[in-house]
C-alpha cells in the first residue's frame, strides 16, 4: 500500500516537473510552429542560475525569480537575433535550435563545471510529512502544487486576456488570425519568452528532485517531445494530462520494470504517433 | 459506347459543409468535356476527388471500367490518369527536360534502377525532348525552371501531363493567368492533343474554353445544374442565371 | 585521425541521403551506429565469432531493423517524423544502457578486435586507415551512382514535389522506405567500422548529442550534395580533434559555426563555396 501511494506521489511530482517543461514548449509549437530543441537546455540553464543564486546565500523562491527572468531574456534574445530572421523556414528554425542547445549545453558546462550538483529543497520544505502512517516528502508535495498553480496561472493568461486570445487565435488559424490584425511578431517574441522562462523555472523547481547536471537537457528534451506528442501539440490541456500521464508510466515504470522504464516512455508517443498523430487534445497534427 | 470516366452519387464534406453533393458525371472517350461554375463552385474539389488528391465520402469514380474510388493519386495515375494543378507543381530546382524525364519515368520500370545515368539517358532525353517540342518548348529544353516565362511553365505543366501518356487528362484552369497571346498558344496546343485522349477541363475563359468543347457541365454549390453539348448548357437559362445574376 | 574522419563521412553520407535528398531530418541516426557496434562488437567478444560474419549479421539486421522502423516513421512527416526518429534512437540508447546483462550498460563492450582481411594486422594505424579509405570510397561510390541513378532522381523528387510525384504515378511511400532502409544500411557499415577504430562501445556513442552531431555534419557541410557530408564530417572532427587542444570549448565553436551556416549559409559549406566561386568568376 505504502508502495503505491509513495510512487504515486513521486508520480505527480514528476508530472508537474514535466508540466512546466513540456507547456512552455507545445505554446512555442502551437504558435510558431517551431519545436525548439534547445528547450531541454533552458531548463537545465535555469537550474543551474538558481543554484547560483541559492549558492550565493539568496533564497530559493529569489533562485525561482532569477531564472525565470534569466532564461525568459535568453529566449527573447535568441528569438529576436535568430530565430525571427528564419522566419518561415520551419526545418532552419528548428536547426538553428539545436545548435543553440550545444552552445548552452557547452557553456554550462563551462562555467558550472562537470560534477552534478544537487540542490537543496528551501529549508521551509524540507523534510516529509506524515499521511495515512507514511512520511511524504513535503517538497515533492509543494511542486505538485506548484505545477497546478502555474497550470491555472497559465489557462487564466489563454483563457481571459487580451493576450491570451490572441495567441489561442493564432493557435487555431494563423493565418485568419494575421489577417485581422493580430501582431504575429510581437506575440511570437512574448511566447517565446515565456515558453523559455517557464522552462527555466522548471529547471530550478526540479533541481531538488532531478539534481543539476551536464546532460540533464539531453535527458529532459525527448521526454517533453513524449508529452507533447502524446499529450497533443498546440494544448494546454494536453500538455498537463500528459505530463502527468508520463509521470506516473515513468514513476512506476522506474519502480517495476527498472531495466525497461526509460523504453516504456516512448511507447505510447510511438503508438499516439501511428494511430492519432494529432495526440490526446491536440489541435495541430505535427 | 461506354464512358471512360463515370462519376456517380459523388459526396464530400468538410466538417460541416457539404461541397460536392452527389454528383453525377460522365465523359466519353476521346470527348473534350468542360466543367464550368462560378468561383467556388467546387470544381478543383471535384478535380482533386477524380485524381485521388481527395478522398470522397461517398460515391464511386470509375474509370475505364475500373472503381478506383479507393485507389490512391499514384495507382490512378498508373491507370492512365493524368491532371494538371492550378498553382503550378513543378520541380523548381531542375531545368525543363529534366521535369519532363520525371514525368516519363512515373510509369516506367527504368524508375527503379539504382545505377546508370538520369542525367544522361539517350532514349529517355529523346523522348523528353519530343514532348517539349509538342509543346514548343524544345529550344529550351535545358534552361532551368527559373528562367523561364509563367507562360512556358504552364505550357511545361501540360507536358508533364502528356508525358504520362494519359488517357484521360484532367487540366485546371491551363489558360489561367496567361496573357492574350499565351492564350492562344496554348489554346492551339489543346486542339492539337490526339482524340485517343479524352480530355476533361475547368476554364473560366469562356470564349476559348467553350470553342474547344464537346459537352459542357455547369457546377454550382457543388451540385450539377446541368449537362449536355455547348448549345444545350449556353442556352440554358440557368446558365445565364448563374453567370448574369453575379 | 583520418581514419576517424573517414567513419564520421560514412555516417554523414548516409545521413544525407535521408535528409538531402530525400528530405526526411533524422535525430536518430546514432541508433544504427550503436545497433551494428554492438551486434558485431558482442558477437566477436563474447561468441568469438569471425569478423567477416559478424560483420555481415551486424549490417544484415541494423538494415532489417531500419527496415521495421521505417515502416513506422514513415507514418509521419516533418516534425513527427523528427520526433519519432529521435524517439528510437533514444530507445536503443536506452536499451544499450540498461540491458546490462548483453550490453554492458554503462561499460560497454570493450577488447575488440580488428580484423585481419588477407592476414593484415589491422591492429597498425597505417593498415587500419587504409582500410578505411578503401570502405569510404566504397559506400561513397555507390551513393554517387544511387544518386546519380533514375532512383535517384525520384528520391529528389519526392522532396520537392511529393504531390506531385503521386500524380505522376509514383509511390511516394515506398521510394522514402527504401531510402529509409538504405540509409541505416549505410550507417551500420560505419557503426561496423566505428566498432574496429575505437576497439569500444559505450552507450555513450548512441547519444542523442551524438545523432544531432552527425545532422549537423550533413547541414553544416551542405544537405543534398555529395562532398558536403565529407566536408562536414571533416569540420566536425576536425573541430573535435584538433581546435579541442587549443579550445577548451569546441563544442560551442561548433554550435556557433553551425547556427552561423543555418542562418547565413543554409546551403552549407559546399553553397558558400560556389557563392564565393561565383563570385570570383563574376568580377572577372
Amino acid at each position: 500500500m505504502s508502495f503505491w501511494l509513495i510512487q504515486s506521489l513521486n508520480s505527480l511530482a514528476l508530472g508537474g516537473v514535466l508540466f512546466t517543461l513540456a507547456a512552455g514548449f507545445s505554446l512555442i509549437f502551437g504558435l510558431m510552429r517551431i519545436a525548439n530543441l534547445s528547450h531541454g537546455a533552458y531548463f537545465m540553464l535555469g537550474a543551474y542560475v538558481g543554484l547560483s543564486v541559492i549558492d550565493a546565500g539568496y533564497s530559493f523562491f529569489l533562485a525561482i525569480f532569477a531564472a525565470a527572468i534569466a532564461i525568459g531574456l535568453l529566449g527573447c534574445i535568441v528569438e529576436r537575433i535568430i530565430l525571427r530572421r528564419l522566419a518561415g523556414n520551419s526545418l532552419s528554425q528548428v536547426l538553428a535550435t539545436l545548435g543553440i542547445a550545444f552552445v548552452i549545453a557547452d557553456c554550462s558546462l563551462w562555467f558550472w563545471g562537470g560534477d552534478p550538483r544537487p540542490v537543496a529543497a528551501p529549508s521551509f520544505l524540507a523534510g516529509g510529512v506524515q499521511i495515512f502512517g507514511q512520511t511524504f516528502p513535503l517538497y515533492r508535495i509543494a511542486v505538485v502544487f506548484f505545477s497546478i498553480f502555474v497550470a491555472i496561472g497559465l489557462w487564466l493568461l489563454l483563457e481571459k486576456t487580451k493576450l491570451g486570445v490572441m495567441i489561442r487565435a493564432s493557435v487555431d488559424d494563423r493565418q485568419m488570425a494575421q489577417g485581422i490584425g493580430v501582431p504575429a511578431t510581437k506575440l511570437f517574441s512574448i511566447v517565446f519568452c515565456l515558453g523559455a522562462a517557464l522552462a527555466g523555472v522548471g529547471g530550478i523547481v526540479a533541481a531538488p528532485i532531478l539534481s543539476v547536471y551536464p546532460g540533464l537537457d539531453a535527458d529532459m528534451l525527448p521526454i517533453a517531445l513524449v508529452v507533447v506528442i502524446l499529450g497533443g501539440l498546440g494544448s494546454l490541456l494536453g500538455a498537463f494530462i500528459g505530463s502527468f500521464l508520463i509521470g506516473f508510466i515513468y514513476s512506476f515504470g522506474q519502480a517495476l520494470f527498472p531495466d525497461l522504464a526509460y523504453i516504456i516512455l516512448f511507447l505510447p508517443m510511438l503508438i499516439i504517433l501511428a494511430v492519432r498523430p494529432r495526440g490526446l487534445f491536440g489541435k495541430i497534427t505535427a | 459506347m461506354s464512358p471512360i470516366l463515370q462519376v456517380t452519387d459523388l459526396i464530400k464534406s468538410f466538417g460541416g459543409l457539404q461541397v460536392t453533393k452527389k454528383v453525377n458525371l460522365s465523359v466519353n472517350p476521346g470527348e473534350r468535356h468542360l466543367l464550368i461554375g462560378p468561383n467556388g463552385a467546387g470544381k478543383t474539389t471535384l478535380f482533386n476527388l477524380i485524381s485521388g488528391d481527395l478522398v470522397s465520402d461517398s460515391g464511386s469514380i470509375i474509370l475505364e471500367g475500373r472503381d478506383v474510388t479507393k485507389f490512391p493519386t499514384g495507382k490512378r495515375a498508373q491507370l492512365d490518369l493524368a491532371r494538371t494543378y492550378q498553382i503550378l507543381t513543378l520541380f523548381g530546382k531542375d531545368n525543363l527536360i529534366s521535369n519532363v524525364k520525371l514525368a516519363l519515368l512515373g510509369k516506367m520500370p527504368l524508375r527503379w534502377r539504382c545505377w546508370g545515368s538520369f542525367l544522361s539517358d539517350p532514349s529517355l532525353d529523346q523522348s523528353a525532348l519530343v514532348i517539349l517540342n509538342k509543346v514548343g518548348l524544345g529550344s529550351k529544353a535545358y534552361l532551368p525552371l527559373e528562367q523561364t516565362s509563367y507562360g512556358e511553365k504552364r505550357r511545361l505543366e501540360i507536358a508533364m501531363a502528356l508525358a504520362q501518356n494519359p488517357k484521360i487528362l484532367l487540366l485546371d484552369e491551363p489558360l489561367a493567368g496567361l496573357s492574350t497571346e499565351e492564350r492562344e498558344t496554348i489554346t492551339v496546343l489543346l486542339k492539337q492533343i490526339d482524340r485517343n485522349i479524352t480530355i476533361l477541363m475547368i476554364e473560366h475563359d469562356m470564349e476559348a474554353a467553350l470553342a474547344f468543347a464537346d459537352r459542357v457541365t455547369l457546377l454550382h454549390y457543388g451540385e450539377i445544374i446541368t449537362s449536355g453539348t455547348r448549345q444545350e448548357v449556353v442556352n440554358d437559362p440557368r446558365t445565364k442565371e448563374i453567370y448574369l445574376g453575379y | 585521425m583520418a581514419s576517424q574522419i573517414l567513419i564520421a563521412a560514412i555516417f554523414a553520407m548516409s545521413l544525407n541521403l535521408l535528409v538531402g535528398y530525400a528530405g526526411l531530418t533524422s535525430l536518430g541516426h546514432a541508433g544504427y551506429l550503436g545497433l551494428a557496434a554492438y551486434i558485431s562488437s558482442w558477437l566477436t567478444v563474447k561468441l568469438g565469432w569471425s569478423h567477416g560474419s559478424t560483420a555481415a549479421i551486424a549490417i544484415a539486421s541494423t538494415t532489417a531493423i531500419a527496415g521495421i522502423f521505417g515502416l513506422i516513421a514513415l507514418r509521419a512527416t516533418g516534425i513527427s517524423f523528427l520526433m519519432i526518429t529521435l524517439a528510437f534512437g533514444q530507445i536503443l540508447w536506452g536499451l544499450a544502457y540498461r540491458w546490462a546483462s548483453v550490453t554492458g550498460g554503462d561499460n560497454g563492450i570493450s577488447g575488440i578486435t580488428r580484423p585481419s582481411p588477407f592476414g593484415l594486422d589491422l591492429g597498425e594505424a597505417n593498415y587500419f586507415y587504409y582500410f578505411a579509405l578503401f570502405v569510404f570510397l566504397l559506400v561513397w561510390i555507390t551513393i554517387t551512382i544511387l544518386v546519380r541513378s533514375p532512383f535517384g532522381a525520384t528520391i529528389r523528387g519526392t522532396k520537392d514535389q511529393p504531390r506531385r510525384m503521386s500524380a505522376l504515378g509514383f509511390n511516394v511511400w515506398l521510394i522514402r522506405w527504401i531510402t529509409f532502409t538504405a540509409c541505416g544500411f549505410f550507417g551500420a557499415i560505419g557503426g561496423v567500422m566505428y566498432a574496429y577504430y575505437h576497439q569500444f562501445i559505450s552507450p555513450h556513442s548512441l547519444s542523442l548529442a551524438n545523432s544531432a552531431e552527425m545532422l549537423l555534419m550533413v547541414i553544416a557541410g551542405g544537405a543534398g550534395t555529395l562532398m558536403g557530408p565529407v566536408i562536414g564530417a571533416a569540420l566536425v572532427m576536425l573541430l573535435k580533434n584538433v581546435a579541442s587542444q587549443y579550445v577548451d570549448h569546441w563544442v560551442t565553436l561548433l554550435g556557433l559555426v553551425f547556427i552561423f551556416i543555418v542562418m547565413f549559409i543554409p546551403g552549407g559549406i559546399v553553397a558558400g563555396f560556389e557563392r564565393i566561386r561565383n563570385m570570383m568568376m563574376g568580377s572577372k
